[in-house]
């Protein structure tokens, strides 16, 4: 438990990507089996405790400590598991640090009545480090910025193959995953992906470049449009007793089927598909702001259901039946796709589809009005197109040369900045993250109200720059915030990109802006010329 | 007549009174760790919250009154006096006694002590071990003034050893990356050299130009740091897989980003909390303290039995509660002007011209 524990902590603290996965497969190197296993299945979701909650956790931290000193360390806390963790009165004495297979068996199998007593003799047992694991455990939220594929990766790099590899088996395995390690170590042979319903890693396009149509050849390729949802893939299969799995997944191979059951129950053929997942009413897309209602949640209420049916947009065929496709050409695939959602004739999956064209005029054309380029109402969820190669197989990651996406051209409009806040990471010691906003009338004449925030698209050179102008022109500080001079006369105004535009009761000017990103610096351009809000509402009218 | 008005015992508040400056003591006419200059200053330790420059006299302890010397240059009062550790010195008709305090190199708790009345007046203190200076020790007393910077139960600080441990594994886990150690420049950074020597670690210390004064005190007073190297002068690119001793400040600071893809570690006890660290941008926090922790602020409370408790600075509200529950007489005195450990440092200026 404590190498766990340590572990756990320090992933905590590394803000760094590459840094994480070099420490979690330290730790799945250097720690046996089945630790290392209950370790991966914690970091990936794997384990799931019905019995142990939090309401267990305050009532044995209510037994043990005062109430007002309590309420004083967890309001200066701020995190239930962590004050727990740190205020737990010690007693001498305890019995021996408990291993992490021991506590994650317990977890599983004890009942309700034998729970507290376990976890209250544990709790003494550990130190403060180890406290935080187990009880982060038992909530069962880790909050450690580790993604299941990331610990995924860090167990790949183990033995050295792609992390695709070990998604294609994960699913027909079971923590502790004494097969994965020892197939991963060369110990034993690749496990055999029992699973009827597995994640098969997505194939991603690149951006598109001007110059890069020069050299492609319109007749050999196909295009749809882009939508403005979430990138799923819907995978059903019978298992070994004919009764079916259907499992939906994020573009990370993440299980999100619990929250979807609309779809879940639906998809009544064997099979894996590629496609968009949209909200729909009445057979028109809707925003992707209403489509966040149904996002980030274990489960689902009946009301959700009912308020935003969840559809899926399908653009690919994986697997028909029981056939591997992917290696057919993109054209065949779709044939396939369209008869495989003939027969599933289900109103929640449709066809993604296609834009005619006959020379990339044409689909600039298109692209340029999806209304009347054949996307009609659904238009507003359309946030540019796809071009893919008619012969192009299906291959996991971002291959060159097959599929490419061609998003619409972002708006622009001119901000001031008005707090900055340093950064994460590499750039923890920088002003990086930056509120920006436009002018409005208010009460006291001319104001500036926030629309946004912003931390990329400058360059690391403009960064220093930046930094050093917010430093020297610092009029308030909160925190790790730091307010900058915006008035008419003096400020630094930038051009913000950004995707799309919604209402927001959220933000204090009504707007939220989707992907905004600083496109240029304008160190020459006043504060005073910086655009008003009315230039943002004009364009959520023109959207509607 | 008159001699029995003298000898009647002092109401606590006669000996000992809180003001704007710090605390007062009447009879004698001095200050203890005025935070604005006053004639007669009695000073605890060398923290620039408890040592300011511009008193007209200053009593402290040896160390003290050098390290003064060092920030402040010599004239920082108009007259000092060494105080002996366990010596009394009487001002008036009120006895004072410096007497160790654990903190940093020189600190002290002091004694006043008049008409049989005891009032120990911790200063900042630690009970956990520290290789460079003179442990705490309890003085029993009727009124015990502590502070309670981690005067929440949330505060244990975990054995330095184990965390200089965590940064030497970090150390070997990560040979490429610097590892920068922001700590107070005075104590917390000698207190950390000196436990990464203990740790066996033999390389070099790098150190910010910060923390060097204090640190060859240190080692004039003997005390064994091992070979330390100033960072001024070397390649900072060069100084991948060392570790470097800086001020809190300057390891936020862009000074810090000049060395091979650091590693950001914090000596603190305010390392203690998760959030703390995530906002300074800590990646390797470490739990080291010059603080008593809760556990230690109720073991000393105990230990020097006195029957009021007065707390200074910090977490007053939870130490007063707990003091209730103990059956104590207690109460918070809102001294302002101390600050938080590690963060009340004014360092900004001294790292950015440090570039």
């Amino acid at each position: 438990m404590n190498r766990f524990a340590w572990l756990l902590d320090r992933l905590a603290y590394e803000p760094r990507r590459n840094a994480k996965i070099a420490l979690i497969t330290d730790y799945l190197r250097t720690t046996p089996d089945p630790d290392r296993g209950y370790a991966l299945a914690a970091m990936t979701g794997g384990l799931v405790f019905r019995n142990a909650k939090a309401g267990l956790v305050r009532a044995l931290v209510a037994e043990r400590t005062d109430p007002v000193l309590f309420a004083m360390s967890y309001d200066y806390v701020g995190d239930l598991s962590e004050t727990v963790a740190l205020m737990w009165p010690a007693r001498h004495g305890a019995n021996a640090v408990p291993h992490l297979p021991e506590v994650v068996e317990s977890l599983r199998e004890a009942g309700k009545t034998d729970l507290p007593r376990l976890v209250a003799s544990w709790l003494d047992a550990l130190d403060e480090t180890g406290r935080w694991a187990l009880l982060k455990l038992i909530t069962g939220a880790l909050r450690i910025g580790v993604s299941a594929r990331l610990a995924k990766t860090a167990a790949a790099s183990l033995g050295g193959v792609p992390v695709d590899e070990v998604e294609q088996v994960w699913h027909g395995l079971e923590p502790p995953y004494a097969e994965l390690f020892a197939w991963l170590e060369g110990q034993g042979p690749r496990p055999e992906a029992r699973d009827p319903a597995p994640f098969r890693p997505v194939m991603l396009s690149h951006p598109i470049e001007d110059g890069d149509f020069d050299k492609l050849d319109p007749a050999e390729f196909s295009a749809e449009w882009k939508w403005d949802g979430i990138r799923v893939q819907a995978a059903s299969g019978l298992r070994a007793d004919g009764t079916r799995l259907t499992r939906l997944y994020s573009r990370t191979g993440e299980d999100i089927a619990a929250a979807f059951p609309d779809l879940v129950e639906e998809l009544t053929q064997d099979g894996a598909l590629d496609g968009e997942l949209l909200v729909m009413r009445e057979s028109a897309v809707q925003s992707f702001n209403t489509l966040q209602q149904r996002l980030n949640r274990k489960t689902v209420t009946a009301k959700m259901l009912g308020e935003f049916p969840a559809h899926i947009r399908v653009y690919d065929l994986l697997v028909d039946g029981e056939e591997d496709i992917r290696h057919l050409p993109f054209a065949e695939r779709r044939r396939r796709l369209e008869a495989f959602l003939s027969r599933l004739a289900s109103a929640r999956f449709d066809l993604s589809p296609v834009i005619p064209f006959a020379s990339w005029e044409e689909l600039t054309a298109a692209r340029a009005d999806p209304v009347s380029a054949g996307a009609g109402t659904d238009a507003e969820a359309v946030e540019g197109c796809m071009i893919k190669r008619l012969d192009s197989p299906y291959l996991a990651g971002r291959p060159k040369g097959y599929w490419w996406k061609w998003k619409r051209d972002a708006r622009l409009v001119d901000c001031v900045l008005m707090y900055a806040q340093r950064g994460h990471g590499k750039r923890s010691s920088f002003y990086s993250d930056y509120t920006f906003g436009v002018w409005r009338s208010g009460e006291a004449g001319e104001e500036l109200v926030p629309v946004g925030k912003a931390y990329f698209g400058f360059t690391d050179e403009e960064l220093l720059e930046i930094d050093k102008y917010v430093r020297k022109n610092t009029v308030n500080r909160f925190g790790p915030v730091r307010e900058v001079t915006h008035d008419a006369g003096s400020g630094l105004v930038f051009e913000v990109a950004f995707e799309g535009l919604q209402r927001s009761t959220r933000h204090k000017s009504g707007l939220a802006m989707r992907f905004p990103r600083i496109n240029r610096i304008r160190w020459d351009k006043p504060p005073r010329d910086a655009d008003r809000i009315d230039v943002l509402e004009s364009m959520l009218q023109t959207k509607g | 007549m008159t001699l029995a008005r003298q000898s009647a015992r002092w109401r606590p508040s006669e000996l000992l009174v809180p003001t704007p400056e710090g605390l007062f003591c009447p009879p004698a006419g001095i200050h203890i760790d005025p935070v604005r200059p006053v004639e007669r200053a009695l000073i605890t330790h060398g923290h620039s919250d408890h040592a300011r420059a511009g008193h007209g006299s200053v009593l402290a302890t040896r160390e003290t009154l050098a390290i003064m010397a060092l920030r402040y240059g010599e004239g920082f009062a108009g007259s000092q006096q060494v105080a002996a550790p366990g010596e009394t010195i009487r001002i008036s008709e009120v006895d004072f006694r410096f007497v160790p305090a654990g903190h940093v190199l020189g600190s002290a708790q002091i004694v006043v002590e008049s008409r049989g009345l005891r009032i120990v007046v911790s200063g900042d203190y630690k009970r956990e071990r520290d290789p460079t200076c003179a442990g705490f020790e309890p003085v029993t007393c009727d009124i015990f003034i502590t502070e309670a910077t981690f005067g929440l139960p949330v505060f244990r600080h975990p054995s330095a050893a184990g965390e200089v441990a965590k940064l030497l594994e970090s150390v070997r886990l990560f040979p490429e990356r610097t590892h920068i150690v922001g700590a107070y420049s005075l104590g917390k950074a000698q207190r950390v050299m000196a436990l990464i020597r203990e740790a066996g670690y033999a390389e070099p210390i790098y150190i910010h130009g910060a923390v060097e004064k204090i640190t060859e005190y240190y080692q004039a007073e003997g005390i064994p740091l091992g070979e330390v190297r100033m960072v001024a002068g070397t390649d900072r690119k060069a100084l991948g897989g060392e570790i470097v001793i800086c001020p809190p400040s300057a390891a936020q600071d862009l000074w810090a980003r000049r060395f091979p893809d650091p590693v950001t570690s914090f000596a603190s006890g305010w390392m203690r909390i998760r959030a703390r660290a995530r906002q300074k941008g800590v990646e390797l926090p470490l739990v080291i303290s010059d603080h008593a922790d809760w556990d230690d602020l109720l073991a000393t409370i105990r230990e020097v039995q006195a029957g009021e408790i007065w707390v200074t600075h910090g977490e007053a509200d939870a130490l007063v509660h707990w003091c209730g529950t103990a059956g104590l007489k207690a109460k918070p005195l809102h001294l302002v002007g101390y600050g938080d450990e590690g963060e009340a440092e004014p360092v900004g200026e001294v790292s950015d011209a440090a570039f």
